[in-house]
């Protein structure tokens, strides 16, 4: 089952086919692993990662950090939900350390995360602060490098 | 008086030695453009980060001097160790020697054994470079094919067979280069039973241990009495995706190892520190990298092995290495031909199975060390190729 949550996470175009024969697996075998594991949301989604800035889409993305004050019965949980239900966030962790949450928010201009950060997300009741660090490069992201300047060096023929 | 040609003054065994077939191939493959190819021996990974990364401080730290003959002590304990763990002990200050590849260590092994007229059995098909080893340390190289229908390994009774008054050596390579056959611990004990009795010595190439995919790598020195009977040959090329870093090395009795150094040391005197550096951390911190590398190669073996049955071209299973050897003799073309074509029409480098000595005119090697949409485009082009010419 881990191979072949591996195999998808490093290429989700991977047929069951493909990935039967790669793992010396039955085909019908891998199609229902994959169900399951869509089914129970090990497998969330397929995606698809773009280096929006090579399709020339201009895009701002923020990184937040933010201060919580904790509430009882539910600690963090409650405020994180009313923060990742906006569309704009796109990534949040619960953090040790400085601060409580790292959220990633996206953009199309640094004007309007910056207003999203003002009349939306510090003003969240129980977020006692926030710090905005805008990204200026992505140079790798999800295990992947953006621009890989390594190609295949070897020759075409060797012994 | 005769007027002498420059050629004339070569010497004449390295004359009569053709060039390697891989060349004229390359040179053909070279010039065209959009080829998938199947005909390289090394990985299409890039040595792990942590690695180079270790190179690079080794060089920040001023590593650029000479190392001993030997190589560095540190590299030699940590080969003893990897070899420890393979099931067999060598003193690290003696019994390994540090080389320029495994290409340098096999020449040293071959020359520091062989004397003119001693004859070296040679399993084939073989790496191309055995042959014209052998003759250019004064050796016979003694042939023994291999088939497909014996899973292109050695038996006992071929072995027994070839062997002469004047046989001094047995020359292994297993996993092999180009047929991916692996040979198991029963096969190996009846092989070192003919080699106790006829006294031989052998030379161990095993630079695709990690590279076993069917059941655990036997390290022939592992075996009983064959230790000191046996040059142990190994490198980090393929394990570590290091082939241009050239570095390799010989574990064997003291005495081998000392006649190889003085070979060694009036000829290449050390193996590059960099390299050696780069070495230890590779055997200290390379394993979970080496791992996910050998994972990926076992993975595309099935690819491979699988879209060639598709395509009805008939392969033997590999076990090891990172190489199929499919049978085109039912193409009417021989494998040159077959090789040519197959670039030619369909833009696919494969190397012709003859280069690596009789056993191989009938199959190709291919490579699957390369992506897996490059393994799937290949195979389609194979397949499309094998019914243009009327097969399938």
């Amino acid at each position: 089952m881990l191979e072949i949550l591996e195999l998808l996470q490093n290429n989700s175009r991977l047929t069951p086919q493909q990935i039967a024969v790669m793992t010396g697996r039955d085909e019908a075998e891998v199609k229902a692993i994959i169900e399951r594991l869509e089914a129970d949301k090990t497998i969330i989604k397929y995606f698809t990662l773009v280096n929006w800035e090579k399709a020339g889409v201009e895009k701002v993305t923020a990184l937040i950090e933010v201060k919580l004050t904790p509430q009882r019965d539910v600690g963090f949980d409650a405020v994180a939900e009313r923060i990742y239900r906006f569309p704009e966030v796109k990534t949040v962790h619960l953090m040790s350390g400085a601060y409580d949450l790292a959220v990633l928010v996206e953009g199309a201009t640094m004007k309007e995360v910056a207003l999203f950060v003002a009349t939306k997300l510090a003003t969240i009741e129980n977020v006692t602060s926030t710090a905005t660090h805008f990204v200026l490069k992505t140079y790798k992201q999800d295990g992947f490098i953006f621009e890989d300047r390594e190609t295949d060096k070897r020759l075409v023929i060797t012994p | 008086m005769t007027v002498r040609q420059w050629s004339d003054y070569i010497n004449p065994v390295v004359k009569s030695i053709p060039p390697s077939g891989i060349r004229r191939f390359f040179d053909l493959a070279a010039e065209m453009k959009g080829v998938i190819s199947l005909g390289v021996g090394e990985p299409d990974f890039v040595t792990p980060w942590h690695i180079r990364e270790a190179c690079i401080y080794s060089l920040h730290q001023g590593h650029t001097a000479y190392t001993s003959n030997h190589g560095l002590p540190e590299l030699r304990e940590e080969i003893a160790k990897y070899l420890a763990r393979k099931g067999v002990q060598y003193h690290p200050g003696r019994e390994i020697l540090v080389t320029v590849g495994v290409s340098e260590a096999l020449d040293l092994a071959l020359r520091a054994i062989i004397c003119p007229g001693d004859e070296v059995i040679i399993p084939t098909p073989c790496y191309v470079s055995y042959m014209p080893g052998t003759l250019m340390a004064g050796g016979v190289p003694v042939t023994v094919a291999t088939s497909m229908d014996e899973g292109f390994r050695l038996t006992a009774e071929k072995l027994e067979a070839a062997i002469t008054p004047k046989t001094k050596a047995l020359l292994l390579c297993f996993p092999n280069n180009p047929t991916g056959a692996v040979m198991d611990r029963e096969e190996l004990l009846k092989i070192a039973q003919v080699v106790e009795q006829h006294d031989l010595l052998v030379i161990s190439d095993e630079i695709y241990d990690q590279l076993t995919y069917t059941g655990e790598h036997t390290c022939f020195a592992s075996l009983p009495g064959m230790r000191d009977r046996t040059i142990l040959l190994n490198g980090f090329s393929k394990a570590y995706a290091m082939t241009g870093w050239r570095l390799g090395y010989a574990a064997a009795h003291g005495d081998f190892i000392a006649a190889m150094t003085k070979i060694h040391q009036y000829t290449m005197l050390c193996a590059p520190i960099t390299a050696q550096m780069s070495a230890i951390e590779a055997l200290r911190y390379g394993e979970t990298a080496m791992r996910k590398m050998v994972e990926q190669y076992n993975r595309r073996r099935r690819l491979v092995l699988h879209g060639f049955k598709e395509i009805g071209l008939p392969c033997f299973e590999p076990g090891g290495a990172f190489y199929a050897f499919p049978y085109i003799g039912d193409t009417g073309l021989t494998a040159e031909e077959f090789a040519e074509q197959l670039l030619k029409e369909e833009k696919v480098a494969v190397i012709p199975g003859d280069v690596f000595g009789p056993g191989g005119e009938q199959c190709i090697r291919c490579s699957y060390a390369s992506s897996v949409e490059d393994l799937t485009t290949a195979i389609k082009r194979m397949g499309r190729f094998l019914k243009k010419i009327g097969k399938h």
